[in-house]
């Protein structure tokens, strides 16, 4: 378990990390999210021992970041933004290094890196020089020396970042795959990976805390959780926004677009063709889908979509992080 | 031990795979021999002496161990790989040390490569080999003292030329304390006694010690501390620059 004890850090008057305290146990992958520079990595450094924290403290299995760093470090595997290595040496050569540091020793050490360069597909550019490859290979060289030692705590600050779409899905997979029995902490700024790989995250905002839950718990902060986006043909619009909003649970149903189903013939309006998007929106935390979709159906109108909306991660992340802000 | 040895060996082993090494050391024998056979006149010396070789080392070592040692630190908090060599179960004084005796190890290889030198004055004529040795020995320590200045420096900024340049004024000074302008110059602004320990720090009269084929306890633990004290200070820039 890695636990957070009321960890801050300061840069001279800013307070990069302002006293921040969580849990993580094995089996979840927790994502950390939140704005540039709001101090995901920060905390990251904390974490693994790299930044000493202005007070408050956190523990890695245990062991205590500010009296057994050796001991915390070797229970990690790092992955620093931006995955710095030694770039004039090849691969082979640095997955080597890390393996004798992290103290492996002969057949053993061999055996440690030839694996790794297997599971994170560098076995063709072993005896590449890091300098020289690809952005996607030298983050793959940054999850090899971080996986090798196959710790039970990765800390992965932004794994994805500069990798395209293909490396990106290959990524999150790994990181789930391994996810099951570690514990591990990643950062991002993208909130649709939070969604893929985290089965929680922790939405950090000018060194706070301002959200920690499972993604579907933060989506329903969101003020769409829950509404419901409804395309009807057929209807008398301006009648029918007015009977939905006195359906059981409705708070309120707004007009998204509205434009005529036969445009190619506008000459003439045809009032009863008319196509519209309603969205609408449920008092807090009542379930309205099985009311709306009674009365849709009591109604006769033609539905082309009709879509229960689970919230927009963007939206809390916005109003938690840069709407909070302005208060 | 073990992560001292990796350190040692990583860093070793990347002053060799670029070519900074063939480049230093293809530069420092041409220097010194240069200077021995051109400026010294080895030659109409008549003397089967090497003297007028190690004479010259203090101000090679100037220039030439900070262009060796100004990367040890910069480069690692340029590249952002302090941050993976601190998050790797290495302890400071494992990483310092590993760095350090790295960089002295491939300085003392380019020093060995002066071997012909030694074999020369053998043909030429019966030098004693005891005040050679001593004068190989004094010059290894002085590189280690010139290189410890530069670790320091090296630790102080991001900027390999910064770090440069530093090296070679604070190693400037640190030699200069002891020649005779310098000392003069002190004497002038401060008490005999005061002035005195200053030039007593000076890499310059330890050195002297060994060019005369003596090998004086002072003059050991004189470097061999002011190694210690530089590579103690290094730990200390490093530990609060780390990770700026």
């Amino acid at each position: 378990m890695i636990a957070v004890q009321s960890l801050s850090r300061h840069f001279g008057s800013i307070k990069a990390v302002d006293d921040i305290s969580f849990s993580v146990n094995k089996g979840e992958i927790l994502g950390f999210l939140g704005p540039n520079g709001a101090g995901k990595s920060t905390t990251m450094k904390m974490i693994t021992t790299f930044l000493a924290p202005t007070s408050g403290t956190a523990t890695v299995d245990g062991f205590d970041i500010l009296e057994q760093p050796l001991e915390v470090r070797s229970r990690i595997g790092y992955l620093p933004e931006s995955s710095p290595s030694y770039k004039d040496m090849n691969v082979f050569d640095f997955l080597m290094f890390a393996a004798e540091v992290r103290g492996f020793d002969g057949d053993e050490r061999l055996k440690k890196v030839k694996d790794i360069m297997e599971t994170c597909n560098l076995k063709e550019v072993a005896y590449q020089q890091i300098d020289t490859l690809s952005k996607g290979y030298r983050q793959r060289v940054g999850f090899a020396q971080a996986f090798l030692h196959d710790p039970d705590y990765l800390i992965l600050d932004e794994p994805t970042d500069g990798l395209d779409p293909n490396q990106k899905q290959e990524v999150r997979n790994l990181i789930k795959r391994m996810g099951q029995e570690k514990c591990i902490i990643l950062s991002t700024h993208i909130l649709e990976e939070v969604e893929a790989v985290c089965t929680r995250a922790i939405i950090i905002g000018e060194g706070k805390i301002v959200a920690d839950g499972s993604p579907e718990e933060l989506r329903s902060k969101s003020q769409l959780h829950g509404a419901i986006t409804l395309d009807v043909a057929g209807a008398n619009l301006e009648s029918a926004i007015a009977e939905l909003e006195k359906v059981q649970g409705v708070d309120r149903v707004e007009k998204l677009i509205a434009q005529d189903s036969q445009k190619d013939n506008n000459d003439k309006k045809d009032e009863d063709n008319e196509l519209a998007r309603l969205r609408i929106f449920p008092m807090c935390g009542k379930s309205i889908a099985h009311d709306v979709a009674n009365f849709v159906h009591s109604k006769k109108w033609v539905v082309d979509g009709f879509t229960v909306e689970k919230g927009d991660l963007n939206e809390v992340f916005y109003n938690l992080t840069k709407g909070g802000a302005k208060q | 031990m073990r992560n001292f040895k990796a350190i040692l060996k990583r860093e070793l082993k990347s002053y060799f795979e670029s070519p900074v090494a063939y480049v230093f050391i293809v530069i420092f024998l041409l220097a010194t021999t240069g200077c021995t056979f051109f400026i010294s006149r080895f030659f109409e010396n008549r003397t089967a002496t090497l003297e007028p070789f190690f004479v010259w080392h203090p101000w090679l070592y100037l220039f030439l161990v900070p262009a060796v040692g100004m990367r040890l630190w910069s480069e690692e908090r340029k590249s952002g790989t302090i941050e993976l060599l601190f998050t790797l179960p290495v302890t400071m004084g494992q990483a310092l040390a590993g760095k350090f005796i790295a960089a002295w190890l491939f300085l003392g290889i380019a020093l060995l490569m002066t071997f012909p030198m030694v074999l020369t004055v053998a043909y030429l004529g019966s030098p004693d080999y005891g005040i050679i040795f001593a004068s190989y020995l004094g010059s290894f320590l002085l590189a280690g003292g010139f290189l410890s200045v530069t670790c320091l420096f090296s630790a102080m900024s991001k900027n390999q030329v910064i770090s440069f340049v530093l090296s070679v004024v604070a190693c400037f000074a640190m030699l200069m304390l002891g020649v005779g302008v310098f000392t003069d110059l002190l004497n002038r602004f401060f008490p005999v006694w005061l002035s005195e320990t200053i030039s007593a720090f000076s890499f310059f009269t330890h050195f002297q010690g060994f060019q005369r084929g003596l090998i004086d306890s002072r003059d050991l633990v004189f470097f061999v501390s002011i190694i210690c004290f530089m590579l103690a200070a290094n730990a200390v820039v490093l530990e609060r620059k780390k990770s700026e």
